[in-house]
């Protein structure tokens, strides 16, 4: 079933200043005595409402399957609840495009046995968009993350999808198309990213998603590769459309309880999720009494995506330990070495009912971010490996590697 | 002299880059402004770095850009609505003529006025605000009485504009007359009465932009209609501006009533009139609201002048102001015919007459007003019986407490009843803000510059500005 985002105004915040109705260029803003509302048969979603607005009344979006009518909204005293589509959604699986993406999170789950979402975490939506009926995804912004002159071309990038519902959790992932077909004539599978930004938008309340894309390059035989997808996505330009499927993932997903302790361990773009995991703390819980605790490693800070905004970020939001492998003059450093120099915080943490571990990034730091868990468990009285065991089964411990 | 580069400095649409002479009339000015600014602007805040939106450009995308600028470097623009092709006179004896986009000989003495006492509220207000950073209750809400100072500053940039640009030497001589009255002053006084009463406390603040400001609204709707098309186009951008000074006020009184009743029920007080028993909770009873509402509501209600006039009836008729969305008004918009109903003083009764409509213009358009704030007063009391509080705010009689117009020789209660000098000198203190009630509120108003809180008497906002977390820091005071 299709669903709509439809643009309402909040009669709770409007001061019924006749502004957006003067704006609207094509006349979809009227009002009664009571109320100023949005036509949903008419609205384009051209935003040009939007900044005019002295209140933010005119900023309010839900999802909805029937949207609202004029003589509704007229009547309202306040916005309505948002309603819960889930069933209807799962509904438009597409089974192949599901195929194809299982397949990949397979491979990045793989070794974990059967992993559960922790007890809190809200309930994911999957599979809205597939490849038959993607969505469309509208780049308004695209920027280097990674210093200039460094080998890693990190960009930052924003997909809006205009009046399209797509519901995402931070942890989840979505799926890109490259346009174009391969070279054995077939359409290009659909490439995975993790969202960089929380369930309520890159920008608060808009329905827009970040994501973090490394260009990748290969280099063999003295000629030099780029990833399809990857290229395709760093090169866009604003106002580019994109096909997007999914969202997907419903285990790598964030505890909504404010008492959560978040270990997160990654690597370059790993860090995405965890972006948007401490964004959602930051804008919704800063004072939870949950600690957030950030190993973070990269080749140099130039090389570390946000690296000016996380140091920017209070130290009673989070606990950031960097790990650099390529500064001059100092010793390699490799996350689980920063994980070890706080091996009393780890395992005084670890030992807690309400601590949850993420691992994302390379496939190589796995194993050695397991052992340094290992290493400070025994140093500290623990198992790990039974710790682990009983971490999985409750949706404690989360790994996502490529 | 300081060179300074005004194609950066003033965002413009009106072409000042090619356009020499007002280039000149301008760089005059500038400097006044800024030393105008320093000298009677916020007070203490001039350094501090404020969260504020700027005009660029008159597209609805454009113009509210926000950024962190120090006030006196805050883009005073000068923007007009974009132009309406083969636009016609939509009012008055000239009705259907193309809209002058020069001054009409015949009426430039009567536009130069207009434009000068509209030109003269702008930095009035400022003036009289200029203390009130001292006690802000908020980041938040310091960052909106900024905001409202440096567009009420555009406003004063963009009247003085059509001074320059449309009435040579004598718009010339004008612009730096406004540069020189001062709020309060005893020789050297702003034009209009309730724009030299003093701004004393954050309350008289928010009903002072709820109030007085959409007056403003009204009178800028009404010159917006213009058949001088640069003051129509000016008028149209302004009031873009000045929604939101509405929405800080309607939202100011609105978030002192939502923490009033709040407090009440968190401490079990049901009797809203048990002024003590509220007042020891910190907050702003209710019967001290209603009395500020009378007060602001009728110095605002003054503004609007005599209900019958024949000066407003000239400005109809010439084409140079007119009515509330006039061109949505179905009529002939020339009046000869019309009448329109007037609350008058006859053989001392109230009585509803039918008045030639062209000389009612003025009780017309403060009708459209007393509509408009009934509206948001709706609002206000939606919050107090939602919170179960028995008690309701109103709009006083329009007859009440007035010093302009028929009603100002009379005396009258709130409800409407006719009474003698002594009765409402003897009860005066029920209906306006007596001195306890100013002490009391003076007395809450110790500032709050934490990001994030509030002080005591007021709610936060349900939206940041820009949708900004809650605890944004608006201004940056602590460096």
């Amino acid at each position: 079933m299709a669903l709509l985002r439809q643009h309402l105004i909040d009669p709770e915040v409007c001061i019924r200043c006749n502004t957006c109705e003067e704006t609207c260029p094509i006349d979809a803003i009227t009002h009664n005595e009571d109320n100023y509302v949005v036509d949903a048969d008419k609205c384009n979603f051209c935003m040009d409402c939007i900044s005019p607005c002295p209140t933010g009344a005119i900023d309010s979006w839900r999802t909805v399957a029937t949207p609202y009518a004029i003589e509704a909204q007229f009547e309202w005293e306040e916005l309505p609840e948002e309603i819960e589509y889930e069933e209807e959604v799962e509904a438009a699986v597409d089974a192949e495009a599901a195929d194809e993406v299982e397949a990949i999170l397979e491979r990045a789950h793989a070794g974990q046995g059967k992993v559960t979402a922790p007890f809190s975490a809200a309930h994911p939506h999957v599979n809205t968009y597939s490849r038959r009926e993607p969505a469309i995804g509208k780049v308004v912004g695209n920027y280097r993350l990674t210093e200039p002159g460094t080998d890693s071309e990190i960009h930052h990038i924003v997909l809006d999808f205009g009046g399209q519902a797509f519901p995402v959790l931070e942890g989840q992932s979505i799926g890109v198309i490259p346009p174009g077909e391969d070279e054995r004539g077939r359409p290009h599978i659909v490439r995975l990213y993790s969202v960089a930004s929380p369930r309520d938008g890159e920008r608060p309340n808009h329905n827009n998603v970040a994501l973090t894309v490394k260009r990748e390059r290969v280099e063999k035989d003295g000629k030099v590769y780029y990833g399809v997808a990857s290229s395709y996505l760093c090169g866009l330009e604003r106002g580019a459309e994109v096909q997007v499927t999914g969202p997907y993932g419903d285990t790598f997903l964030m505890p909504n309880h404010p008492q959560a302790n978040i270990i997160m361990i990654c690597t370059g773009t790993g860090s995405a999720p965890f972006r948007a995991m401490t964004e959602r703390r930051r804008r919704h819980a800063p004072d939870a009494a949950g600690r957030l605790l950030l190993f973070f490693g990269a080749r140099t800070p130039g090389e570390l995506p946000y690296h000016g905004p996380l140091m920017k970020l209070p130290r009673g939001l989070i606990d950031v330990e960097l790990a650099f492998s390529r500064l001059p003059d100092r010793p390699k450093q490799y996350v689980q070495d920063r994980m070890r120099a706080r091996a009393d915080d780890v395992a005084a943490l670890l030992k807690a009912d309400n601590t949850f571990v993420y691992v994302c990034g390379l496939k190589g730091m796995e194993s050695g971010v397991d052992e340094a868990l290992g290493d400070i468990c025994r140093d500290h009285g623990l198992d790990w490996t039974a710790l682990r065991k009983e971490y999985r089964e409750n949706g404690r411990y989360h790994v996502e590697t490529y | 002299m300081q060179q300074v580069n005004y194609d950066e400095l003033i965002p413009n649409n009106v072409d000042l880059a090619n356009d020499r002479r007002l280039k000149r009339a301008l760089e005059q000015w500038h400097p006044g402004f800024i030393d105008w600014w320093l000298d009677m602007g916020p007070e203490g805040f001039q350094e501090n770095e404020v969260y504020l939106r700027t005009a660029v450009g008159v597209d609805p995308k454009g113009w509210a850009h926000f950024e962190f600028v120090k006030m006196p470097e805050y883009r005073w623009g000068i923007f007009l609505a974009p132009k309406e092709e083969a636009r016609t006179i939509p009012f008055g004896r000239h009705k259907g003529e193309p809209a002058w986009q020069e001054v009409p000989g015949e009426y430039r003495a009567m536009l130069r006025r207009l434009i000068s006492i509209q030109g003269d509220t702008e930095p009035a207000s400022v003036e009289q605000q200029r203390h009130l950073g001292k006690t802000a209750p908020s980041l938040y809400d310091l960052r909106n009485l900024f905001q409202v100072n440096v567009e009420e500053g555009r406003h004063l940039w963009a009247m003085v504009y059509l001074l320059q640009a449309y009435f040579g030497r004598d718009g010339r001589e004008e612009a730096e007359a406004l540069l020189e009255r001062r709020s309060g002053d005893q020789d050297k006084p702003r034009m209009l009465g309730a724009f030299n009463e003093d701004t004393p406390d954050w309350l008289s603040f928010f009903m002072f932009t709820f109030f007085t400001d959409r007056d403003g609204k009204y009178q800028l709707e009404s010159l917006a209609q213009s058949g001088f098309d640069p003051l129509s186009r000016t008028c149209r951008f302004m009031l873009t501006e000045e929604a939101h000074h509405m929405f800080v006020g309607e939202t100011g009184v609105m978030r002192t009533v939502e923490r009033t009743v709040q407090a009440m029920n968190e401490a079990g007080i049901t009797d809203p009139h048990d002024v003590e028993a509220v007042r020891a909770l910190g907050v702003i009873d209710l019967p001290t609201l209603q009395r500020y509402i009378n007060f602001h509501f009728t110095v605002s209600m003054d503004l609007f002048g005599s209900e019958t006039s024949t000066n407003a009836a000239n400005a109809f008729d010439a084409g140079i102001k007119g009515r509330f969305h006039e061109t949505k008004i179905e009529d002939d918009h020339q009046l000869h015919n019309d009448t329109y109903p007037v609350l008058k003083l006859v053989d001392g009764e109230f009585e509803t007459v039918e008045e030639p409509a062209l000389n009612a213009l003025n009780a017309r358009l403060r009708d459209d007003y007393i509509r408009d704030c009934a509206s948001g007063v709706k609002r206000w009391n939606k919050v107090i019986s939602k919170a179960g509080v028995d008690f309701e705010l109103t709009l006083p009689h329009q007859a009440f407490h007035r010093q302009v117009g028929q009603f100002a020789e009379i005396h009258v209660t709130p409800e409407g009843e006719m009474i003698d000098a002594e009765t409402f000198a003897a009860r005066e203190h029920e209906w306006l803000p007596n001195k306890a009630d100013q002490e009391y509120v003076a007395s809450l108003m110790t500032r709050c510059y934490e990001p994030g809180k509030f002080a005591g008497w007021i709610n936060p906002p349900k939206v940041g500005v820009n949708q900004q977390p809650g605890d944004f820091e608006y201004v940056r005071i602590h460096g």
